[in-house]
C-alpha cells in the first residue's frame, strides 16, 4: 500500500472514482435507449477523430485529441440520426455506414503520422499518466453530465419509455436525443485517459447492464450503476497494482465479471432463478 | 370514486363535448384519414370500427396529438385543442410498449403526474393522493412493485389506464385495448370501461371485434380513411353497413405482407 503515498497513484484513484461514477450513471440511459452498440461504433470513431486532431493541429496534444475526437463523434452520432430521421434508413444502419467509414479514414491517415506510439496510448488508456488537467477534464465532464441528467430525468424517461406520448406531452424529443448523444461523447471523452477509446465502452455500458439485472427502479438505475461503475473503476486500479497488469484492462475485465456474476445470480433475472421457476 | 365526485359531467350538468371536424392527416405523400368528423360527449364509449389500414390507430393518435393534423379541428369543452390536452390520454397498443423498461406499476402511475409536476417540480401531498386513489380505484394496490412485464394482459391495461386516472384526464383514447385479452380479463375490462364512462370520462378505442362491439361500446364511428357512419353502436354496425366498409376491401388496399427474405443461413 506504499503506492499509496505517490501523488501520480492518487490521481489515478480520484480519476477512476470520478470517471467510474459518472460513466456507470450515464450507462443507465444507454442500456433503457439499447443503444450499446452504437456506443461501441461512437468509441471507435475517437481513434480516426484524434487522427484527424493531429493531422490538423501537427501534433498530439491533450486538446486536439479531444477536441478530434469530439468533432468526430459529435459527426457521425448527429449524422447518423439525421440520416435515420428519413424513416428508410434505420439509425444502426447509419450508424455502421458512416463510422466504419471514418474508422477507414482513421486508418488511412494513421501510417503518414508518425505519433503512432502516443496514439495506441488513446487507445487503451493509462490512468497512472492521469494529469491534474485531465483530473479537472473528468470532474468537469462527470458534473455536467450529472447536473444535466437529473435536472432533465422526467423529460429523458418518459422520451426514453415512450417517445410519441413524450412529444405529445411537449418534451422536445428530439432536442432530448440530440443531448443524450452529446453528453454520451463527452463520457466516453472523459474516459479516454484512463480506459482508452476502444474499453470505455464498457465503463459505459456494464454497470449499468449489471444493475438492470438487479433492480426494476429507474433511479436505483443510474445511482447504482454509478456506485458499481466507481467501485469497479477504484477496484481495478488497486487490483491491478497486485496483478500487475496494466489497470484499465483490468477495470473493464472487473466490471465484466460482475456482469457475469450478476447475470447467473440475480435474485429475479438471473439464470439460476430462472432454472427454479 | 362516487358520480358526485368526479369533476367532470356530473358538477356541471351538462355534457362536454368532443367535437372532431374535417379531420385530415397524412404521412407524408400518403392521406391516412381525410374529412373525418363526428361528436360525441364525455359518458360514453366509443369504437372505432373499420378494417385493417383504415386509420383507426391514426386518428386515436391525431386526437392524442402524437402524430400532426394536416387540417380540420378537435374541440373539446368548446376549446380548441392545438396540440395535447392533459384532459386526453393515450393508451398504446400492447406491441407498441417497451415491457422490459425497468419501471414498476407505481412508477409507471407517477409518469401521469409529469404533466402537473412539471419537468422540476416536487410531488406534492396531491400528486401522491392522486396516484394511490388510482391505484385503489383500479385495484393495483398489491401489484403496486411489480415491473410491467410481470403483469398479465388485463392488469397491464389497467396500470395504463391507472396512468390515465392519476392525469385526471377525461378523454381515453384506446388503442385496441381488448386485442390479447382473455375471456375473463376482457369481460373485466369491458366493465371497468363502463363505470370509467358512467362517472363521466369519454372513452374512445379502436376496436377490430365486430360482435363484441356493440355490447362494450355505445356509439361507433365506421372509418376507412374517411368517416363512413357515426351514430348508437347497436345501429350502426349493422350488417349492411358493415359489408359496405368491409366488403369494398380491394386487394390493392390490403397492405402487402412483408416477405420473408431468403438467406442460405
Amino acid at each position: 500500500m506504499e503506492l499509496l503515498i505517490h501523488p501520480f497513484y492518487q490521481r489515478a484513484l480520484a480519476a477512476a472514482l470520478i470517471i467510474g461514477f459518472s460513466n456507470g450513471f450515464f450507462s443507465g440511459f444507454v442500456v433503457l435507449r439499447r443503444n450499446a452498440l452504437s456506443v461501441s461504433a461512437l468509441s471507435h470513431t475517437m481513434l480516426p477523430g484524434i487522427a484527424a486532431g493531429i493531422l490538423v493541429t501537427g501534433m498530439l496534444t491533450q486538446a486536439s485529441a479531444f477536441v478530434g475526437a469530439l468533432f468526430a463523434a459529435l459527426m457521425v452520432g448527429l449524422g447518423s440520426v439525421a440520416v435515420a430521421r428519413g424513416n428508410r434508413i434505420a439509425q444502426g444502419t447509419a450508424l455502421a455506414v458512416i463510422y466504419t467509414t471514418a474508422f477507414a479514414a482513421g486508418v488511412a491517415i494513421l501510417p503518414r503520422l508518425d505519433t503512432r506510439q502516443e496514439l495506441e496510448h488513446w487507445l487503451f488508456g493509462d490512468i497512472m499518466a492521469v494529469g491534474n488537467a485531465d483530473l479537472w477534464i473528468a470532474f468537469g465532464i462527470g458534473s455536467l453530465t450529472l447536473l444535466v441528467a437529473n435536472l432533465l430525468m422526467r423529460p429523458l424517461l418518459v422520451t426514453m419509455f415512450e417517445p410519441n406520448v413524450a412529444a405529445a406531452q411537449g418534451v422536445p424529443v428530439r432536442f432530448i436525443q440530440y443531448l443524450l448523444f452529446a453528453l454520451l461523447v463527452l463520457s466516453l471523452v472523459a474516459s479516454l485517459q484512463a480506459v482508452g477509446c476502444v474499453l470505455s465502452v464498457g465503463m459505459l455500458v456494464a454497470p449499468g447492464a449489471t444493475i438492470s439485472l438487479l433492480t426494476d427502479k429507474t433511479p436505483a438505475l443510474f445511482w447504482g450503476g454509478g456506485l458499481l461503475g466507481a467501485a469497479g473503476a477504484v477496484g481495478g486500479v488497486l487490483l491491478s497494482a497486485t496483478l500487475g497488469l496494466a489497470p484499465g484492462p483490468v477495470i473493464v475485465m472487473l466490471l465484466g465479471s460482475l456482469f457475469l456474476a450478476a447475470w447467473i445470480f440475480s435474485p429475479r433475472y438471473g439464470l439460476i432463478a430462472g432454472w427454479k421457476k | 370514486m362516487s358520480d358526485e365526485h368526479h369533476d367532470c359531467c356530473a358538477h356541471h350538468g351538462h355534457h362536454h363535448e368532443l367535437v372532431i371536424d374535417s379531420l385530415r392527416v397524412c404521412y407524408r405523400n400518403t392521406v391516412a384519414l381525410d374529412d373525418v368528423s363526428f361528436a360525441t360527449s364525455c359518458g360514453n364509449r366509443v369504437a372505432l370500427v373499420g378494417p385493417n389500414g383504415a386509420g383507426k390507430s391514426t386518428l386515436l393518435k391525431a386526437i392524442a396529438g402524437l402524430v400532426p393534423r394536416n387540417g380540420g379541428s378537435i374541440r373539446w369543452r368548446g376549446t380548441a385543442v392545438k396540440r395535447w390536452s392533459r384532459e386526453f390520454a393515450y393508451l398504446p397498443q400492447r406491441e407498441e410498449v417497451d415491457w422490459s423498461f425497468p419501471i414498476t406499476v407505481q412508477g409507471l402511475v407517477e409518469m401521469g403526474r409529469y404533466p402537473q409536476t412539471g419537468w422540476w417540480g416536487r410531488f406534492s401531498t396531491r400528486d401522491a393522493t392522486a396516484v394511490e386513489a388510482a391505484l385503489a380505484d383500479l385495484d393495483l394496490l398489491d401489484l403496486r412493485h411489480r415491473q410491467i412485464r410481470e403483469l398479465s394482459g388485463g392488469q397491464q391495461q389497467r396500470a395504463f389506464l391507472a396512468r390515465a386516472l392519476a392525469q385526471e384526464a377525461h378523454v381515453l383514447l384506446l388503442d385496441e385495448p381488448f386485442t390479447g385479452l382473455d375471456r375473463n380479463a376482457s369481460r373485466q375490462l369491458g366493465d371497468l370501461l363502463e363505470k370509467l364512462a358512467r362517472e363521466g370520462r369519454l372513452i374512445v378505442a379502436s376496436h377490430h371485434d365486430l360482435e363484441s362491439a356493440p355490447r362494450l361500446f355505445d356509439e361507433a364511428l365506421l372509418l376507412k380513411s374517411r368517416s363512413h357512419g357515426f351514430g348508437a353502436a347497436s345501429e350502426i354496425l349493422s350488417e349492411r353497413n358493415l359489408a359496405r366498409i368491409f366488403g369494398q376491401v380491394q386487394d390493392a388496399d390490403e397492405r402487402p405482407a412483408p416477405r420473408a427474405i431468403a438467406t442460405p443461413l
